[in-house]
């Protein structure tokens, strides 16, 4: 009885530690070159007049730590700390508070580097990989506590400027629809 | 010679002793220097006549901020009191001064860089006329520092100022009906504009923002009655474009040889090497020469661009007739700090060493404050006003700071406590000048930072700096202050202490009394000789404009600030920016996180009268 309640907590750690591997190894490397496209379906909120109650957020195929760190790289290399800082914003808007004033899930956030957004936001698209905007997604949401904890990045690669995303993840983080059309 | 001496302590001591009884929450430090300076001070250039009005930005060509008015004084400023206000219905930094001309009062918003003329003559100044510019909502996205403006010119009926997306607009100022405008700045590039333009003989100087973005810096003259370019002269590059021709004489041997403004660069850099001159012109009619200052070099971090960066963080003098340059100082050659050269340059007559010498009085974001012989740029003192550790000194010989190695920057390191932070001891927030007391009142902060420089990545219109940054206070020292600088001896005669970075112009008066504002809301006077305070008043929203005085219909002096914080310094406020993240608006919110729970953002301009 007691070998069995041993054989089943270390099958249990094992499969654990598998699932967490397969996880981390699933990594992709820049694929398609081509100019970010706008999924044409792209809602900027939740509300679809007398539609179907809204699905779960759908996992992301990006929500893995390697991922989120290739965005964190990607976010100095693109300039965009330049703007927003590591978080907390500047001639950008905050990333790292809870207000998203052009969504903040995985679809809006891709629109918003791609498209470019009124108020100052440029227009990324055509210039960046789109498996690269797909990780800075995952990297801006990993800012705004948007990430789970085990993927969140816990430490930056340069000196230590901001709270780390991994202290503001939560265990089943929820989105946020755009405030403006 | 002790006697005296000793006795000018004494009475500093007593200053010293009074002001720490009576001032709430200033602190006032009175050094051993007495209060005024003795024996022969400096002067204006020229006489100061007054009409009352308040036509450009400085009040003057000389960049003194100073009224003859003197009905409010230091024994009526007590009895100042609110007599109207407006609110510009706009809620970022609010860093221009009104203009007064004819008993209209025009002022300019930030973006989006609405211009209003309120007429003095009617009860509760009523809104005359409202000019929009529509200037582009893109350009608040490359704006580095807030979406400020730093004021107008009027000149000959009309209007002149910038907006933010990189035009320059002419505007009836009768009627508020737009006569010219000219594209000047692509914001695609990162460019934009904030300065406030200055005219001279009919023609409009304007130049452009962008050090930050890698925008190569321009000044430009423009013809009033037209818009069109009469000459544009290029901070970097070849001679041609920089206006360098045969009547160049710079003081210093380091700046004479040919096209320094390539050969001080690595191949090409100088094209996205910024030195915009986005700051303060001054001009002297007698020599005919237009000054100003150039921005930091692009970008930040320096181990991209071995050499002197020219024409960067210096100031040129040129003729403003053909925009040839006369001579060029570099303040910072190389800086790595983010040391902008742009503060104003006040024209005064300096007594030195037994002579009368034409002047400019500049306290620069280094840290120093220079005295240059205006006519040929030769620096005739330097001193820090400010803890300064980036440098240990000026060489008085060839005129280059002496460098502090171990503030240098290397990539792969990070620079700890460098002295002053990225902000300067001065930003570009206006000093003024008394010739009541020969004294120049400076206001200042107080920061030190930590950076490291990181890979810069030139993408153009977006940010081209290349360095992470976290600001802090000084050690031992409160974050903010106002000095009294003689020119004369180089020296601080006293200072006052703020809790944050007075972010705000000064003005002096006739009456003797200095006026400032500060980021958590008080409007102060103090007396110009002491920097005693002599009255406050809180308005709601922190001050980062600049104050002027003006002689309204009724006769009366008034007194009038902008309440609306903002602009670099007050980032965090007016862009709802994330106190946890200390490199955001590019460090400066390190220093600034408890702003937010002592001021809210809104313009709204507060005029005084006794």
């Amino acid at each position: 009885m007691k070998n069995a309640a041993l054989l089943a907590r270390i099958l249990l750690i094992v499969t654990g530690t598998t699932l967490t591997a397969c996880k981390r190894e699933a990594r992709r490397f820049i694929g398609d070159a081509h100019a970010a496209a706008l999924p044409s379906s792209l809602r900027m909120g939740e509300l679809v007049a007398g539609g179907p109650s809204p699905p779960a957020p759908p996992r992301r195929e990006e929500d893995n730590a390697y991922d989120v760190n290739q965005g964190q790289q990607l976010f100095e290399r693109f300039n965009c700390a330049g703007c927003h800082g590591h978080g907390g914003g500047g001639m950008g808007s905050a990333l790292m508070d809870s207000k998203w004033i052009y969504g903040s899930a995985p679809d809006n956030v891709f629109a918003t580097i791609v498209e470019g957004r009124p108020n100052g936001m440029p227009s990324f698209g055509g210039k960046i990989p789109v498996q690269q905007v797909r990780q800075l997604v995952a990297y801006v949401r990993s800012l705004g506590g948007l990430a789970r904890f085990d993927v969140a990045p816990s430490r930056p690669d340069s000196m230590q400027l901001a709270t780390p995303p991994s202290m503001s993840a939560a265990d089943h983080p929820t989105e946020q629809a755009a405030e403006h059309p | 010679m002790r006697v005296i001496r000793r006795a000018v302590s004494f009475v500093a001591l007593g200053l010293f002793v009074a002001n720490v009884g009576c001032h709430g929450h200033t602190d006032t430090t009175a050094s051993t220097a007495p209060a005024r300076p003795i024996g022969p001070i400096a002067e204006p250039a020229r006489p100061l006549a007054d009409d009352g009005q308040w036509r450009m930005a400085a009040k003057d060509h000389a960049n003194l901020r100073y009224s003859t008015l003197s009905e409010i004084d230091t024994g009526s400023v007590g009895s100042l009191r609110v007599a109207w206000t407006f609110s510009t219905g706009v809620l970022r930094g609010h860093e221009a001064p009104p203009l007064v001309v004819d008993n209209v009062m025009y002022v300019v918003t930030p973006f989006p860089n609405y211009l209003y003329a309120l007429d003095l003559a009617k009860p509760g100044a009523p809104v005359e006329w409202k000019y929009d510019p529509g200037a582009s909502p893109s350009a608040q996205g490359v704006a580095c520092c807030d979406v400020v403006n730093r004021g107008a010119a009027y000149d000959d009926g009309r209007i002149y100022y910038n907006a933010l997306d990189g035009q320059t607009i002419a505007v009836d100022a009768s009627n508020g009906k737009e006569i010219w405008r000219a594209q000047l700045g692509n914001i695609n590039k990162g460019e934009t504009m904030t300065m406030a333009p200055l005219v001279i003989r009919g023609r409009v100087l304007v130049g452009n923002s962008g050090g930050e973005m890698g925008v190569r810096g321009w000044i430009a003259a423009l013809e009033g009655r037209t818009g069109k370019i009469a000459w544009r002269a290029y901070s970097t590059g070849p001679d041609s474009d920089v206006l360098i021709g045969p009547s160049f004489r710079p003081f210093y041997a380091q700046n004479r040889g040919k096209d320094l403004g390539v050969q001080s660069w690595p191949p090409d850099k100088w094209k996205i090497g910024g030195g915009n001159a986005w700051g303060w012109l001054s001009y002297d009619p007698d020599l005919d020469l237009v000054y100003y200052g150039t921005g930091n070099p692009s970008p930040w971090n320096g181990a991209v661009r071995a050499g002197d960066n020219l024409w960067t963080s210096g100031i040129f003098a040129r003729r403003p007739d053909t925009g040839e340059a006369i001579w060029f100082y570099q303040w910072t050659p190389h800086d790595q700090w983010d040391y902008d050269g742009i503060n104003e340059s006040l024209v005064l007559d300096v007594p030195w060493q037994g002579t009368r010498r034409k002047a400019l009085l500049h306290a620069d974001r280094n840290g120093y404050v220079y005295l240059l012989d205006r006519a040929t740029g030769e620096v005739l003192s330097a001193e820090t006003f400010v803890d300064v550790n980036t440098s240990k000194g000026v060489d008085l010989k060839t005129g280059r700071p002496i460098a502090a190695p171990e503030k240098e920057h290397a990539m792969g390191h990070v620079t700890r406590g460098q002295c002053p932070s990225a902000s300067g001891g001065k930003d570009w927030q206006p000093s003024a000048f008394s010739p009541k007391t020969g004294l120049v009142y400076i206001p200042l902060q107080n920061l030190c930072s930590d950076e490291e420089p990181v890979e810069a990545n030139y993408i153009a219109g977006t940010p081209y700096v290349g360095a992470h940054v976290r600001m802090y206070p000084a050690p031992n020292q409160r974050r903010g202050g106002l000095a009294a600088w003689d020119p004369v001896n180089a020296r601080k005669v006293w200072s006052l202490a703020e809790e944050f970075p007075v972010w705000s112009g000064v003005l002096a008066t006739e009456g003797g009394v200095v006026f400032y504002g500060t980021m958590d809301g008080w409007f102060k006077a103090v007396d110009a000789r002491d920097g005693k305070q002599l009255w406050q008043f809180k308005v709601p929203s922190g001050i980062v404009g600049q104050p002027m005085t003006y002689r309204g219909p009724d006769g009366k002096q008034y007194v009038a600030i902008f309440s609306g914080v903002g602009g670099w310094a007050g980032a965090i406020v007016a862009g709802d920016l994330d106190p946890r993240d200390s490199s955001a608006a590019l460090g400066f919110v390190g220093a600034m996180s408890d702003l937010p729970g002592k001021t809210t953002k809104g313009g709204t301009l507060f005029v005084f009268s006794p």
